[in-house]
């Protein structure tokens, strides 16, 4: 299979699952689980996925990737702007690489 | 039934905003992950969800890991259930067709506010069809405008482009936290997706990470509150 029909395949399957998901929610939405474990597992989902998806890079930027991960929590708790947080931690991780080059 | 329609988008247009500043960041990355545009742009049409394109790019590398991308999809769109399941109320009544034809375009975003504007009295599906139109011409634009920028930085290194998407979701996930039950759910979260990104190759960290904190979650012992989603001003604009 070529790269470009892979490439394709993988985003319909991707829109798929996500349509039949919005569209299974609205239709089965007497069914679902209001509490319990299945909806505590599901609820938590979106929190302990984006952390994975976080913590290896972090890892893998050292110490820095550390603070500027901090700084960027902290930014995100008070001022409650993921766009300017963003900014802050890729400042920090920029300025700490100008640095070690210049040395 | 017009009407509605254009006040859900004029209603959407700061949450959109908002959202198009990522959605530029989403097609900067795309661009430095060597995903064609034309891919790019499929995607936000056909997959039209902010986190779960970014997880797509994140995981783009050939040969692609299908089985592996679809699957984090999946996992990290099961919240789509319970949006989806929340507009009920919003859609009784309306044909099979009808529900089809609009719950495509329930974003996060247009599902906050349509959700607010429920409770006053003033929503109804085209409402939230024309938030969701406004969300979709915003975001897909600003893929494509951040697309093309992307091709024009010179060294996205030293400008810490490659730690741009692990900064967003930093921030996205602060959002999420809903007190100490969280604790330890997100340190097993946090720890298994360490060790498996040593272990296991094509970031299958991301789902054993993600499944193995979120069944943490469903171990501890429950208390009795039900919760349907609760769209607050901080969900509309933290979650893409």
């Amino acid at each position: 299979m070529s790269r470009q029909t892979l490439s394709v395949l993988t985003i319909l399957a991707c829109g798929l699952v996500t349509y039949a998901l919005r569209l299974g929610g609205l239709l089965l939405a007497d069914r679902l689980p209001k509490r319990g474990r299945v909806r505590a597992f599901m609820d938590a989902l979106p929190g302990t996925l984006l952390l994975s998806l976080i913590a290896p890079s972090v890892v893998e930027n050292g110490i820095w990737g550390g603070v500027a991960t901090l700084f960027t929590a902290l930014c995100a708790i008070k001022t409650k702007s993921p766009l300017l947080s963003m900014l802050v931690g890729m400042a920090i991780i920029a300025v700490q690489r100008y640095v070690t080059q210049s040395l | 039934m017009r009407n509605r329609f254009w006040a859900g988008a004029a209603a959407c247009l700061p949450v959109a905003a908002s959202a198009a500043a990522y959605g530029a960041v989403l097609g900067v990355l795309a661009e430095q992950k060597a995903m064609a545009w034309q891919t790019l742009l499929m995607s936000d049409f056909v997959i039209f969800a902010g986190s779960a394109q970014f997880v797509v790019v994140d995981m783009w590398t050939h040969p692609l890991p299908v089985l592996s991308i679809a699957l984090s999809v999946l996992l990290i769109n099961l919240r789509y259930m319970l949006v989806g399941a929340s507009l009920e109320p919003l859609f009784r009544g309306k044909s099979l067709w009808h529900k089809a034809t609009r719950m495509h375009l329930a974003a996060d975003e247009n599902w906050a506010v349509t959700m607010a504007a429920h409770r006053r009295g003033e929503a109804d599906t085209a409402y939230l069809f024309g938030g969701g139109v406004c969300m979709f011409t915003f975001w897909t634009v600003a893929t494509m405008i951040g697309y093309r920028l992307g091709g024009w930085v010179p060294d996205p290194e030293m400008l810490a482009l490659d730690f741009a998407m692990t900064a967003v979701f930093t921030a996205l996930t602060t959002g999420l936290w809903r007190g100490k039950r969280d604790l330890l759910p997100w340190l097993t979260a946090v720890i298994l997706a360490v060790l498996t990104s040593q272990l296991l190759p094509d970031r299958w960290h991301i789902l054993v990470g993600g499944v193995g904190g979120a069944l943490v979650e469903a171990l501890l012992p429950q208390s009795d509150a039900s919760d349907e989603p609760e769209p607050e001003a901080e969900t509309a604009e933290a979650a893409i």
